[in-house]
């Protein structure tokens, strides 16, 4: 049995915190700390407490980073699954970055991941979560959004983006535009993070490969077979009876009586 | 919907139920109606419980229940009755001739058939109820790939695919599988080939479907997917026999082709499929 008549008190210089704190002050949160002095407990709590919300934050941009983006996606998942409410993640990617960044310098490239964190947290609802996914890749989760809504909302981001100017120095003043990609999380069913992220980055693929400063949205998954398919399903009866596999495919294409004779 | 009645057994189960499948739950579906789903649950449940498990049979095609049909009982107590509060969960439970239990889902639970949060929560706390009492639990579900179907196979640890050799049968098994690999990450999907031919059917055909899933379902990360073949049964004409006269064919013949088979699938199940037993 353990003694709790008297725990050990924690001795604060025993625990080390000097790293901890550096952080803390690095990111300008050690002013909400109790004194040690006045309550040991209070101010480990406080230490604990900043360290969480760092470890959940970019630090360029103050969005959620790649570790809260991917616990914010399991709980929509959770949720979508249990109350079948449609959820929407839209990937988006800034078009052409590295060129910024070759002509400007890197600076202006920070200075331009900022301005557009800025303009996409102001573009959502306050339960919705804008995420920096990496370099110049941005995502957004919103819970609750209908299906209906998806395309006007990612279409307002892309609108918002476009339509902001980002003074990178007294002179120059920049554009960019977004790619953006979405996925709505399959109704009632447990889906994974890695299918949903997916599903929205094929999107977002799309959306550049179809001229970028656009959105894609995939909606539901379509349930197809489609005719290549279905040929290579059937392929190996049509050695033993080509005349069923012939009556299956009458309403299929030319390519039906090819395989046939394959 | 307003006042409901305890469902359980245990009478006060917590209605959160954790979102995780159920581990002895197995689903049976098709994709395809009529190729005979509904003939294997009740059967494998017959042949398991003959092995002496504890199986219960639940009847999740909620529109379009027919496993009453197949075992020719009507009770007079249903799932539907336990959905609407009017009875308790084991009153609903009958024993099915083969010596295993059936939650049959009576009439009047097409009002169910579409996917609400309220016969989603119905249905979880019945699972969650019915789980720890029985050592296997089969989901006859519905045919067709609906929301209920999918919300049904996603409770579920295994799922066992039944298809004829049929192209159609085989594009709706194959179509089946596609949506629960890219809907619900499904790893493993068992595939049981219903009236074959010849022996060795079976295990040409889950090749080829194992084929066309890894050329057009699994060449994306995340989406691989094993097909395994848990076994044929082969056309067998007591089976028909059996079903016209709605007897069960491990009762009346389980010495003929078909019931064999059968009966090597539940050996098999119980081997790979169930966690196993002491």
């Amino acid at each position: 049995m353990v003694d709790s008549t008297n725990p050990a008190p924690v001795n604060l210089p025993d625990l080390s915190l000097g790293d901890a704190l550096a952080l803390l002050k690095h990111s300008g949160a050690v002013d909400g700390l109790v004194s040690p002095q006045k309550s040991s407990v209070a101010y480990l709590q406080g230490v604990i407490d900043g360290l969480c919300e760092l470890s959940l934050k970019d630090p360029l941009t103050g969005l959620a980073n790649r570790r809260q983006f991917h616990s914010v996606l399991e709980r929509g998942i959770e949720v979508v699954a249990r109350s079948g409410d449609s959820a929407l993640l839209l990937m988006l990617d800034i078009d052409h970055f590295k060129k910024v960044n070759d002509t400007h310098g890197h600076q202006a490239g920070d200075q331009v991941l900022q301005a557009i964190a800025k303009c996409l947290a102001g573009c959502v609802r306050p339960m919705d979560t804008v995420a920096r996914y990496g370099g110049e890749e941005f995502a957004v989760v919103l819970p609750n959004c209908q299906v209906s809504f998806g395309a006007a909302v990612a279409e307002r981001i892309r609108h918002a983006v476009e339509s902001l100017p980002i003074p990178i120095s007294p002179l120059v003043t920049l554009n960019v535009t977004v790619s953006i990609g979405g996925a709505f999380a399959p109704e009632w069913v447990r889906s994974t993070n890695t299918l949903w992220t997916e599903r929205a980055d094929v999107q977002l693929y799309r959306a550049k490969a179809e001229g970028r400063n656009r959105v894609c949205i995939d909606h539901q998954q379509v349930i197809s077979v489609s005719a290549e398919e279905k040929n290579m399903l059937f392929g190996h009866l049509a050695m033993g009876e080509p005349a069923w596999i012939e009556a299956i495919q009458g309403d299929g294409s030319s390519n039906a009586a090819q395989k046939v004779t394959s | 919907m307003s006042e409901k009645q305890p469902t359980t057994l245990e009478s006060a189960k917590p209605p959160s139920v954790p979102l995780v499948p159920f581990s002895k739950v197995l689903a049976v579906t098709s994709g395809k109606g009529g190729v005979g789903k509904t003939f294997v649950s009740a059967n494998l449940a017959a042949a398991l419980a003959k092995r002496g498990l504890r199986v219960l049979v639940l009847d999740a095609d909620l529109g379009l229940a027919n496993l009453d049909v197949v075992l020719n009982l009507y009770p007079k107590i249903t799932l539907h009755d336990v959905f609407t509060g009017k009875a308790k969960l084991e009153q609903a439970i009958i024993k099915a001739p083969g010596g295993f239990s059936v939650l049959l889902a009576g009439s009047g639970m097409v009002e169910y058939s579409r996917l609400t949060p309220e016969v989603r929560d119905d249905f979880l706390r019945i699972m969650s109820g019915l789980v720890p009492h029985y050592d296997v639990l089969l989901l006859d579900t519905g045919a067709g790939i609906s929301d209920v179907v999918l919300f049904a196979v996603s409770l579920a640890s295994e799922v066992l695919v039944v298809a004829t050799p049929e192209p159609t049968s085989l594009t709706d098994a194959y179509a089946t599988i596609k949506v629960l690999v890219g809907q619900q990450g499904r790893k493993a999907v068992r595939l049981i080939v219903n009236q074959t031919a010849r022996l060795g059917d079976g295990r040409a055909i889950t090749a080829q479907l194992q084929q066309v899933l890894d050329r057009f379902v699994t060449s994306e990360p995340g989406h691989s997917v094993k097909l395994l073949h848990l076994g044929d049964i082969p056309a067998d004409p007591m089976v028909r026999q059996a079903v016209m006269k709605r007897q069960l064919l491990m009762q009346t013949m389980p010495g003929c082709p078909a019931g064999l088979a059968i009966s090597q699938l539940a050996a098999k199940v119980m081997e790979t499929v169930l966690p196993q037993q002491p």
